[in-house]
């Protein structure tokens, strides 16, 4: 939705209607304060407070400290935050090629125009968008059972033994597809939408010179919507690195192979949680910020300058 | 685009004189239906659906038939009536306690940012004031900022102002869509020409009126296009209810469902499965119906955004 919009050049700073006089010089703020104000207390105090409480400690003998950068040391060399990271890492790597692979490929199936039934496609591929995460991972967690889920009745249609999903080693990989699932349709519908408004003279002039479908596909198309796919690309990475509600859910059915820093989300969730040590969950929470906003801007500049080069 | 004017020029010169030839049937602009790439594509589609049948099929069975038949087929017996009703009366009802909790978040948290979206993003569009720029920098940067460095602060923030397990705790921090503001701000930029708003100032119209009477018809579609985005994200919530809410009253349908789901794991609990997933199926419903229901507006509206912005 937002990346529609964000794909296209940025609105910059539109001139405005001109400004009459010192009391329509503060006209904007009327309509543009009440945002702000709610947008102060639910967004920059909490990140101003996780600041402060990141560079204290509480102990039970001794009270609260001032620690410095401690905690921030503490979680560089802490295992299980690495672990997590490392795990969600790999997540990334497979499954968002993998999801936005799709998403383009039925994004430029539906434009094309060769499809029977192209609005149902359209909207049944989106649809599971609609599916709240919870409900997603509760239903495929269903699905998932050896036993008695739709995966044991393929075992027994199929008469062999399948590897186990809510196993070790195949627990990511049941994640990732609880993710691909929910999201395909949604980056679809980015991609799709960004396809609508290439000016239909470029298919044309490149017809007349010969060109066939995969050309225009490769020449025009791709390179039309790739703001859209840098955007999408930028979503799933922050998508990803805050993974915890599939993880969480399943971990019900499978308490032995996600464990509670199973993903650096669900690290800092439990450590403020059950562990009681607000301070270091809330520097373990900067940290991932900081990583996050740090992949996002490198995939930023790599995708716009890509575009710059070509 | 100069890119592929470029190579298709240099296509152009290696075929040597050019010939202009009328599109054949078949052709990129007069695309022919093509059965394969239906096929193929249809792959992705069942991928998509077969899990909504599932649910589907499997809300008419009993607990019994659930892990006795065959995942995509019906059971012995046809128990959908009975699983709705069970569904809704089960522990007094709480049900529809959970749902009624969703509606009033999805209302007033989905509503709400909605609403200062919409202000503003046409604030920041149409107006020039002092710090816009700042307001342009900080919002820019928050989108970046992942939720989870947000939870845990905001948690301990709220519950020393006495807000956690309130459904306050929920709402306020709904309020706010930067994508939303994003959204509504490249909208009205492009829909609202500056001259209708000196228009009706120079007849006379104040700022609200001016909003309320001669902007507002104007960008309901992105209008459609936000709510709807913002209602499913309130309405698909689970993280920051589950960090917040202790008390199962207040708990939204996501939160229910995770409870009874885990109740059969925990010592004397009564496993309702059959209950989860009934209830999943009434959760998505209003959604399903929703998206199909007001397809042709917020299709509108996306695509109109992609134009515009």
């Amino acid at each position: 939705m937002t990346a529609v919009t964000a794909a296209k050049a940025p609105p910059g700073m539109p001139a405005g209607a001109p400004a009459r006089g010192p009391r329509a010089r503060w006209a904007g703020w009327a309509f543009v304060g009440p945002f702000m104000a709610v947008f102060a207390l639910v967004f920059l105090a909490p990140i101003a407070y996780s600041l402060y409480l990141s560079l204290f400690r509480t102990q039970l003998v001794g009270g609260t400290q001032f620690v410095g950068l401690d905690n921030y040391a503490r979680a560089m060399s802490d295992p299980l935050f690495w672990q997590g990271f490392t795990r969600v890492l790999l997540f990334l790597l497979v499954q968002v090629p993998i999801m936005l692979g799709i998403a383009l490929l039925v994004a430029l199936a539906i434009d094309s125009g060769r499809l029977y039934g192209r609005d149902f496609f359209r909207i049944s591929i989106f649809m599971p968008y609609a599916v709240p995460g919870v409900v997603a991972a509760l239903m495929w967690g269903f699905m998932y059972g050896t036993r008695f889920g739709l995966w044991g009745n393929l075992e027994t249609a199929l008469g062999v033994d399948l590897p186990d999903p809510l196993a070790s080693s195949w627990i990511l990989a049941a994640i990732g597809n609880i993710v691909t699932w929910e999201f395909v349709g949604y980056n679809m519908l980015i991609f799709y939408s960004a396809l609508r408004v290439v000016p239909t003279s470029l298919y044309e002039a490149a017809e007349i010179d010969g060109a066939g479908q995969w050309r225009v596909i490769s020449a025009i198309k791709i390179p039309a919507i790739r703001g859209a796919l840098v955007i999408a690309t930028i979503f799933s990475i922050i998508g990803s690195f805050q993974l915890f509600n599939e993880p969480s859910i399943l971990q019900s059915l499978a308490p032995n192979y996600i464990s509670t820093s199973f993903t650096p989300n669900l690290y800092a969730y439990s450590l403020s949680f059950s562990g009681q040590q607000h301070n270091y969950s809330a520097t373990v929470a900067i940290i991932m910020g900081l990583l996050t906003m740090l992949v996002a801007y490198v995939v930023q500049l790599r995708g716009m300058r890509k575009e710059d080069g070509r | 685009m100069t890119t592929t004017t470029a190579t298709v020029h240099r296509d152009r010169a290696a075929r040597g004189p050019v010939t202009i030839r009328r599109p054949k049937p078949g052709s990129v602009t007069r695309p022919r239906k093509n059965l394969t790439l239906t096929v193929l594509t249809g792959v992705v589609l069942l991928y998509s659906l077969v899990p909504l049948v599932w649910l589907l099929i499997n809300a008419t069975k009993t607990q019994a038939d659930l892990f006795g038949s065959f995942g995509l087929w019906f059971g012995d017996e046809f128990a959908l009536w009975n699983n709705v009703v069970a569904t809704l009366t089960y522990g007094d009802g709480v049900f529809l306690r959970w749902f009624g909790n969703t509606l009033l978040y999805v209302v007033l948290g989905a509503g709400g940012a909605t609403l200062l979206a919409l202000l503003g993003g046409y604030g920041l569009a149409k107006f020039r004031f002092p710090g816009k720029r700042a307001v342009f920098a900080i919002v820019i940067g928050a989108v970046a900022v992942p939720g989870t460095a947000l939870a845990v602060p905001t948690f301990l923030m709220f519950s020393q102002m006495g807000l956690t397990n309130t459904p306050w705790s929920v709402i306020i921090p709904s309020l706010i869509s930067p994508f939303g503001l994003y959204l509504m701000w490249t909208f009205a930029a492009e829909a609202i020409p500056d001259e209708l708003m000196e228009a009706a100032r120079i007849d006379g119209a104040g700022e609200l009126r001016t909003f309320w009477q001669v902007c507002l018809p104007l960008l309901a579609p992105g209008l459609v296009t936000v709510l709807l985005f913002t209602v499913v994200a309130t309405w698909n919530n689970y993280f920051l209810p589950l960090i917040m809410l202790r008390d199962p009253d207040w708990y939204p349908l996501t939160l229910g469902l995770n409870a009874w789901n885990s109740q059969a794991a925990t010592a004397g609990g009564e496993a309702i499965f059959h209950l989860v997933i009934t209830g999943s199926l009434l959760t998505i419903l209003p959604l399903v119906a929703g998206f199909l229901l007001l397809q042709r507006y917020w299709q509108s509206g996306l695509s109109a955004g992609s134009v515009k912005g």
